[in-house]
């Protein structure tokens, strides 16, 4: 009996030593997904939730091929700095919020109006360098999503630059067209269509299964370094609309502070990467696995 | 062609018998169905079963596939308790054989249709075996609350040692009968919010809709059901164990009047969250305390008789602290039973008071799929607990002894024990570990997770494997269990 434990504690301690965070610079790989490209999303009746309910969109937008990444918010911060639109408080990025309106229901918090946390910069987990003047990348990781940044920081990206955060329907129509899809690329799920947990990306083997960010982008059908992805855009040509990180979206509910996050993470099983899937947290909520991406009306 | 008569009327005329038939079926499903999800799924023995068996997993309908699977695992330990409270609590054998009869039809129609309704494509006949498997463990269910019936004269309890009223009604049966009443009543409560998702329209799991602000009451009678169906399957086992240790004396009496209040005032709490959510969750606290009560009497006293049993054994009058201990682990089953009762406050009743107190502040910062990983693993624990204390009950029942009891009782406790704290550890993990330092701890706890189960469902399966090879032998255990089993039949009123 007591040998049999000794073996078992041995197997254990041999199991649990698998690759572990640790903050390391990741192989640069370029995608050919610019970031900065927009796709249009024509209006139109689509089909909404796990079951499928008929629902009109009756305008057209336009949506970010890709999330937001460091780089942009980077370049968006040093402008919005230098335009007064955000400041610094306690190692903080901060910016202005006009509330939300509290109707004083069960587990409600209240959102009032004033400065809100935009990006923790004291986080380990932030991609983002700040000298006290300008904000830099962090190498390896420029063309990475943006996370670390709250439901505040990613609205104020967005309107910084006329556009918005998508709403639940907006995001879920990009994300699967009108055939009632449950992954932007089909029907079923293969590790090489998207970044999720102990999906083996080239970025697993240095951290874990939990994994790491992959480039916006990463799964287009490219080869890196040996390792073949699957071409896995949505039905409007937009990537990473499942699995890499959360995206925050618009919509603000009544009797609720909570914000809603679409397309699961690197983090999560495949699963939790169907488009209807929802996530949820406060608006103060900063994590590595939580990103966003814009929309705007349809340019002229 | 006698010999498969033999056999098969032990498997299904026996409780033995058909506490195995239940055990290997569970077993069964858990062992192909969890393939779908876990490390094996991580490994790809998911796509291998898939593939091989023609599975058609649409992902619009996993949640539906899942509630399904639920139900056919939680209808089979259904069966499983009752087999053993018509075998353990005076009632007729006709009665006994009726109940036992329309349970097993109906357990085994609604996992097998079930299943295939969910995996193999939606065969709406299949659904409706279901329904019809589970309309029949309704009406077993039924004759079991009228067996029970305490007020019959004939079941009056006339000795003074167990609780009674001073009209001899016999309060442990009348705990068993309170449970049964509260489990149709809850079973119902569940088949109406069932009756609109089940057939076809929006089905979904309780976790997924926590922090909706606005739930309608069919989704409040969902969640609702669940908890109070485990509840009362919780109720019903410790009522069990407590036949099984003849639970008697001082501290029935004191125990039984507390489980009976227990377990009619939990259930009004669950079923008023529909009507009054706000307040049913002190109405479920107020009947949590003396149901939890009564198993912790429960403890104190199989804990003390096993002590002293031991030491009489042992010829020993006088004994230290480390004899005592000694004599009560010694029998892994009986005592791990009770432990894994103790266990369950650690790993699923104080994680959960911690959760509800701490609710607004701590854990609902996190995001809602952390919350989600702790509810899961909340009430899987709670159920794999339940499940464990079955295993030993009927390990001991089929009379397990020697280095096989001690083997099969402890790897099942330490196995069992080692996985749950892991995984308490794991779902708590926010409070502990930030995300992107969650890595190492992530690794630890799910492998003591897999490590963990994996012992107990070998050791499971060894056992279940022994009794596939008994029944092919002539003079087998088999043999000797039906033969004492058509001995009790004789009996018109099994006391």
């Amino acid at each position: 009996m007591k040998r049999a434990v000794i073996m078992l504690a041995c197997l254990a301690l041999l199991a649990g030593c698998g690759p572990q965070a640790a903050p390391t610079t990741p192989p640069k790989m370029e995608t050919g997904i610019s970031p900065e490209t927009w796709a249009l999303v024509p209006a139109g009746e689509f089909l909404l939730g796990q079951h499928d309910h008929p629902t009109m969109l009756d305008y057209n937008y336009e949506i970010m091929v890709t999330p937001v990444t460091n780089s942009q918010y980077a370049r968006y911060l040093n402008a919005a700095l230098a335009a007064g639109k955000v400041k610094m408080a306690n190692n903080q990025v901060v910016g202005y919020y006009a509330g939300d309106k509290f109707q004083g229901r069960r587990h409600e918090k209240k959102i009032t109006a004033g400065d809100w946390l935009h990006v923790p910069l004291a986080s380990q987990d932030l991609r983002l360098a700040f000298d006290g003047q300008t904000f830099t990348v962090k190498p390896g990781y420029e063309n990475h999503p943006m996370t670390m940044v709250t439901w505040f920081g990613a609205q104020a990206y967005c309107e910084f630059y006329g556009g918005r955060l998508p709403s639940e329907a907006e995001w879920e129509k990009a994300a699967r067209g009108s055939d009632g899809r449950p992954f932007p690329w089909g029907h079923e799920i293969a590790r090489n269509n998207a970044n999720f947990y102990s999906s083996r990306d080239p970025f697993e083997k240095n951290v874990g299964t939990l994994g790491n960010t992959t480039p916006v982008g990463f799964y287009n059908g490219k080869t890196y370094d040996g390792y073949q992805t699957l071409n896995s855009p949505s039905p409007y040509g937009l990537y990473d609309m499942a699995g890499n990180v959360w995206q925050w979206t618009a919509d603000i509910y009544e009797g609720i502070h909570y914000r809603y996050l679409r397309g699961g993470s690197k983090t999560n099983y495949g699963y939790d990467l169907r488009v209807w899937t929802r996530n949820s947290a406060e608006p103060t909520y900063a994590s590595p696995s939580v990103g966003f991406r814009c929309v705007r009306p349809v340019s002229k | 062609m006698p010999a498969i008569t033999k056999r098969l009327n032990f498997l299904f005329r026996s409780t033995k018998g058909l506490v195995l038939v239940a055990i290997a079926l569970i077993a069964l499903v858990t062992a192909l169905f969890g393939t779908l999800s876990g490390p094996l799924a991580e490994w790809g023995v998911k796509d291998i079963v898939v593939r091989g068996l023609g599975l058609r997993l649409v992902e619009a309908e996993r949640e539906g596939r899942i509630i399904m699977l639920y139900h056919a695992i939680a209808l089979a330990v259904v069966a499983i308790e009752t087999y053993l409270i018509t075998a353990l609590v005076p009632m007729k054998q006709s009665e006994q054989t009726r109940i036992n009869g329309t349970i097993t039809v109906g357990y085994i129609t609604a996992l097998v249709f079930g299943l295939l309704f969910a995996y193999f494509g939606r065969n709406w006949i299949c659904h409706g075996l279901f329904l019809f498997g589970q309309s029949l463990i309704f009406f077993a269910g039924v004759q079991l609350a009228v067996a029970l019936w305490p007020w019959k004269r004939e079941y009056r309890r006339q000795d003074a040692a167990y609780a009674r009223t001073r009209r001899g009604l016999d309060l442990e049966r009348t705990a068993f009968f309170t449970m049964a009443v509260a489990m149709l009543g809850s079973a119902l409560f569940g088949a109406a919010a069932g009756a609109y998702f089940g057939n076809g329209f929006e089905s979904f799991l309780a976790e997924n809709v926590v922090r909706e602000p606005h739930k309608t009451a069919l989704q409040l009678a969902v969640i609702g059901h669940l908890h109070i169906m485990l509840t009362l399957i919780g109720v019903a086992l410790t009522l069990i164990v407590g036949r099984w240790f003849d639970f008697q004396g001082r501290l029935h009496k004191l125990a039984m009047p507390l489980m009976i209040a227990g377990t009619i005032i939990v259930t009004l709490g669950v079923w008023a969250v529909v009507p009054v959510e706000e307040i049913a969750h002190y109405i479920i606290y107020a009947g949590s305390v003396p149901a939890a009560l009564a198993a912790f009497l429960l403890v104190i006293y199989g804990w003390r008789k096993l002590i002293r049993e031991r030491l009489a054994e042992q010829g020993l009058k006088k004994a230290s602290l480390r004899q005592n201990l000694a004599a009560l682990l010694h029998d892994p089953l009986k005592f791990g039973a009770l432990w894994q009762m103790v266990y369950m406050n650690f790993v699923v009743t104080f994680v959960g008071i911690f959760m509800a107190i701490r609710l607004e502040k701590i854990v609902r910062t996190w995001p809602w799929r952390e919350e989600r990983v702790e509810l899961t693993g909340h009430w899987h624990v709670l159920a794999a607990l339940i499940a464990t204390i079955i295993l030993l009950y009927y390990a001991d029942l089929i009379g397990l002894q020697g280095k096989a009891r001690q083997w099969f009782g402890w790897l099942v406790i330490v196995g069992s024990n080692l996985a749950f704290a892991a995984a308490a550890l794991f779902g708590t993990k926010r409070l502990y570990v930030s995300e992107s330092a969650q890595q190492p701890l992530v690794n630890w706890a799910t492998t003591l997770i897999d490590l963990g189960l994996a012992t107990v469902l070998v050791v499971l399966a060894s056992l279940l494997l022994w009794r596939l090879v008994d029944l092919f032998q002539r003079k087998g255990l088999w043999a000797k269990e039906w033969a004492e089993a058509d001995l009790a039949a004789g009996e018109e009123v099994r006391r």
